[in-house]
């Protein structure tokens, strides 16, 4: 029986040494960030592929969520964050060093759906959406959608809407959008990473809302696209400012990001919802990295190399992903707003 | 509780080494008491925005609006409360009725063997509980039990609206499996410091084994049954990982079963690590102090009803 | 008293009351097999289902990026024990040290507080413990941590060790405390070298079972050790665990994430499995003795 005793003691001393390894043949930094799940395929494809190249650093992302992200962020319990919106103007006065945002990629909010029959071609207007949301059209069969739809058949099905349980960017940029399209909307639910929601289930993540989605005959919610895309969920074409309906893709994402090039604001803090250009896909957005203005040598030397990496090298990943890569005219800018971060001699930690 | 003791109650400790000794066991044993109202203080400080800020509105409303920064937590009470009920509601017959059956009633050799596999229940973790929930026990709620219930009894509020298999049913089930062995275990334990003589009294009368069970075991240890019910409660009403995992996610009060909904420990694990505003942060907090303040309450409770049985 | 209640069942027929007691017996048995159900239906769907994500890439390799397969857990196999032992570290001597104050020394007042604190402390639920850690060990620390996720854990763990550390040695025959005094020795060299040495083995049952409790532990951890697809990089940085990791993959739509899920659960629930049968075989021969 002592033998059984030891033989787990042994395990934990096992343990205990690796621990201790780790400590004292710490060769790679580790950089810990979280955030926003909207970009989290891109990104954990790209922390893994940067490590490639550079194999003294270890990027840690987990996906919270980009109310998380922000949180964490300027709680300092991370070394960066991720968000889907820009941090508000009373967020950035709160924290008590500067912080600037790094625009990665730009993603699309795509309406999944799960309808038994209809695998493609759902449109939908921005109208029919709004009210889909605040739980006014409560069947499939509703005139208004049929309508829109013609020579389909719908089934009597409950709609479900699946939305987020968590603080997330792709909430706020889609309910950013409602709230363009639907006064009732802006009125009685508003803009936010997270909103009293008047109805639906709640799934954490992108992930768990397109979990949920699958789950769920009758059900339709946000996703980012890539998710809607690796889960074969199918998307609603989306019908923008100029009466067209579109659906997602590259092209039309990148059209939404080419409306705002002549008003881009110096900290990129933009929204591009509900773009004034044809051909443009209405709930799409940036998305972005948090960081320090200054950081210490040894972290920061390596979160700058990141940074650079990701606008370069890393763009092409993007489209692999479904995520549209940032114009080329930004990526310059870009590149000068990293050069311009401080790195300050290393803290006595 | 000990009669006679060599442990010197009155004689000083005299050894340095013994002084030392029982000092230090003082000191930490202290410390765990201290443990509780150091928790209470950090969880009172970080819920103290919220509570000067909403007040009694922070339990009576039921809006939960981070947009509006308006924080009610009825729905959320509501929620815990509820799937709470619905768990001891199943799992406080069932596990008595095992409780009798395997110390009174079944052959000893299947009673041992039901009673490990039962206690093997509470060794599961809750995040394995969630896992099942979501993969096994929801879809089989969705495609059998709810279209059922809709069907037959969707003129009661309980079963009306729409269904998805996730919801408060779903946890209030899988809460219910999860107390069993809470109950169970702690009404055996109670079922056996029964005398035999009192249950051989009631046979000799002529009393059937049923009657015996009725007179002998279940009239004799009311209040410890009491007590080991209102122990589920509390553990149903804390429990996190497998009712975030199958609750659904939805602050509002409904009254039907069906619905998605939510409760005080899954909205702190949901929106805890992501509240962008100090207020909705505070919230939380101030959520964890209530469910802190009522399993409290509610352990407190039972205890005082178990080691008054247990006295007698 | 029991004569006066039971005449009044005495009134009806006998064939009436023999029917009574068969429905009961009836019903009652069916109870057992239906909270039997869930766990075997448990057991089925954790074996089957993890099947086919458990191969060698499981234990050895890191969990990789979405849509890459071949990920592993072997970092959260690893976080878990790493977090088993900070727990222990904290909770075994603490929670010992107030067993033995317990059980060793007169009962008083401050006696049955801390007995009643620590059963109260016990049914705080893990999430509560979880806020707490954040607050005092993760916001000063500036960082998720490894740590942060041994101390939660093992606050958990204290109350559970010092109650049944208690309850062990209270079966301790005093003769045996008397000899060790007669022999002149100081009262804390008996309660150590004989008290607490010569029952290790059964105070590790305790322990163990502890351990059992909250090494399945998800919501303490949400917030404090965090999760991290590397290794982890020391103590003061942020560690996958087994728990953590599952919770992340379920509620994710990837069908190879649900299967490395089911995978983690098994494994999860084996380890948890293997400490209780380990108490209960340790238990066994002395089990007369209870």
């Amino acid at each position: 029986m002592r033998r059984m005793i030891s033989v787990l003691l042994g395990c934990l001393g096992i343990a205990l040494l690796a621990v201790i390894i780790g400590v004292s043949t710490e060769a790679a930094t580790l950089i810990n960030g979280a955030g926003a799940t909207f970009p989290f395929p891109l990104y954990s494809k790209w922390f893994s592929e940067f490590q490639k190249v550079h194999n003294e650093v270890q990027i840690n992302y987990q996906s919270i969520g980009s109310g998380g992200g922000i949180r964490q962020f300027t709680a300092h319990t991370i070394d960066f964050g991720a968000t889907d919106i820009p941090m508000t103007a009373e967020q950035l006065a709160k924290s008590p060093t500067p912080i600037i945002h790094i625009p990665t990629v730009v993603g699309a909010v795509v309406l999944t759906y799960h309808l038994p029959g209809i695998p493609t071609g759902l449109k939908l207007s921005s109208e029919v959406l709004a009210d889909l949301f605040l739980g006014k059209i409560k069947t499939w069969n509703d005139p208004r959608i049929t309508q829109m739809n013609p020579g389909m058949t719908f089934p009597t099905d409950p709609v479900t809407i699946v939305r987020r349980s968590d603080g997330s960017g792709t909430t706020a940029i889609f309910t950013d959008y409602l709230s363009k399209v639907s006064k009732d909307w802006k009125t009685r639910v508003g803009t936010g990473t997270a909103v009293n929601w008047p109805t639906g289930l709640g799934g954490k993540g992108n992930e768990g809302v397109a979990g949920l989605i699958q789950q769920t005959p009758g059900a339709i919610g946000y996703t980012e696209l890539v998710f809607a895309k690796i889960n074969h969920l199918s998307i609603a074409a989306i019908k923008n400012s100029s009466d067209e309906f579109i659906l997602p893709d590259l092209l039309s994402v990148t059209r939404a990001a080419a409306s705002v090039t002549q008003s881009m604001p110096s900290d990129y803090r933009i929204s591009i919802t509900d773009p004034k250009l044809k051909g443009a896909y209405p709930i799409s957005a940036f998305t972005y990295l948090l960081v320090h203005n200054s950081m210490t040598q040894n972290k920061g030397e390596k979160i700058i190399t990141f940074l650079h990496w990701a606008i370069a090298e890393g763009q092409e990943y993007a489209q692999k992903l479904f995520y549209a890569p940032l114009p080329s005219e930004m990526v310059k800018k870009v590149n000068r707003t990293i050069e311009m971060i401080r790195l300050t001699p290393e803290e006595n930690v | 509780m000990f009669s006679f003791s060599p442990r010197p109650k009155s004689r000083k400790e005299t050894h340095l080494g013994d002084f030392i000794f029982a000092s230090l066991l003082r000191l930490i044993s202290l410390g765990l008491a201290l443990m509780l109202v150091v928790i209470a203080f950090f969880l009172l400080r970080g819920a103290f925005a919220s509570v000067s800020r909403f007040e009694w509105s922070f339990i009576t409303d039921s809006t939960w609006d981070p947009v509006q920064e308006v924080f009610g937590s009825a729905p959320v009470l509501f929620g815990t409360l509820v799937s709470s009920s619905i768990a001891v509601l199943i799992a406080a017959p069932l596990s008595i009725g095992i409780a009798v059956f395997l110390n009174e009633l079944a052959p000893p050799k299947i009673g041992k063997a039901i009673g490990f596999l039962i206690e093997m229940l509470a060794a599961i973790p809750s995040v394995v509980y969630g896992l099942w929930g979501i993969f096994v026990l929801a879809p089989w709620l969705r495609t059998t039990v709810e279209p059922f219930l809709s069907k037959n009894l969707g003129w009661i509020p309980l079963f009306t609206g729409p269904y998805y298999g996730v919801g408060m049913l779903a946890a209030g089930l899988i809460l219910s499996i999860m107390i069993i062995p809470t109950i169970f275990t702690i009404s055996r334990e109670i079922f056996k410091t029964i005398p035999t003589t009192q249950r051989e009294a009631a046979l000799a009368l002529g009393a059937t084994r049923w009657e015996m069970i009725k007179i002998s075991v279940l009239k004799s240890s009311k209040s410890g049954i009491g007590g080991a019910v209102i122990l589920g409660l509390g553990r149903a009403l804390g429990e996190t990982m497998a009712v975030t995992m199958v609750i659904g996610n939805r602050s509002e009060i409904n009254l039907s079963l069906l619905a998605p909904a939510q409760t005080m420990a899954s909205v702190i694990a949901n929106e805890y690590a992501e509240a962008t505003s100090d207020i909705h942060l505070s919230a939380l907090i101030e959520i964890g102090f209530l469910l802190f303040i009522v399993t409290f309450l509610i352990n407190a409770f039972a205890r005082i009803f178990i080691l008054r049985e247990s006295r007698r | 008293m029991i004569s006066s209640v039971l005449s009044q069942h005495m009134t009806r027929s006998y064939t009436r009351r023999k029917l009574t007691y068969r429905a009961m017996y009836a019903l009652l048995a069916l109870a057992s097999l239906i909270a039997i159900i869930p766990l075997l239906s448990i057991f089925g769907y954790v074996l089957t289902r993890s099947l086919p994500g458990l191969n060698l890439a499981f234990f050895t390799h890191l969990p990789q990026p979405i849509g890459e397969t071949n990920g592993g857990m072997a970092n959260s196999i690893l976080g878990t024990l790493s977090l088993i032992l900070i727990a222990s570290m904290i909770g075994v001597p603490w929670g010992v040290g107030v067993g033995l104050f317990l059980s060793e020394y007169p009962p008083g007042k401050l006696s049955s507080v801390v007995r009643f604190s620590a059963d109260l402390l016990t049914s705080v639920p893990s999430i509560i413990i979880g806020l707490f850690i954040y607050t005092l060990v993760v916001i000063p620390m500036r960082r998720f941590s490894l740590l942060a996720g041994g101390i939660a854990l093992g606050i958990i763990m204290i109350p559970t060790v010092a109650r049944s550390t208690e309850e062990l040695l209270k079966r301790v025959p005093m003769h045996v405390r008397e000899a060790g005094l007669a022999l002149g020795l100081p009262r804390w060299k008996v309660i150590l070298r004989i008290v607490l040495l010569g029952h290790s083995r059964a105070i590790a049952t305790g322990i163990i079972l502890a351990i059992a409790r909250v090494s399945g532990e998800t919501a303490p951890l949400l917030f404090t050790s965090f999760n991290n697809q590397f290794w982890q990089r020391g103590i003061d940085q942020p560690a996958s665990s087994l728990p953590v990791q599952i919770y992340t993959y379920a509620i994710s739509p990837y069908e190879d994430w649900h299967q490395q899920a089911w995978a983690g659960a098994l494994i999860l629930v084996l380890l948890v499995f293997f400490m209780n049968l380990v108490t209960r075989y340790i238990l066994s021969p002395r089990g007369s003795r209870k």
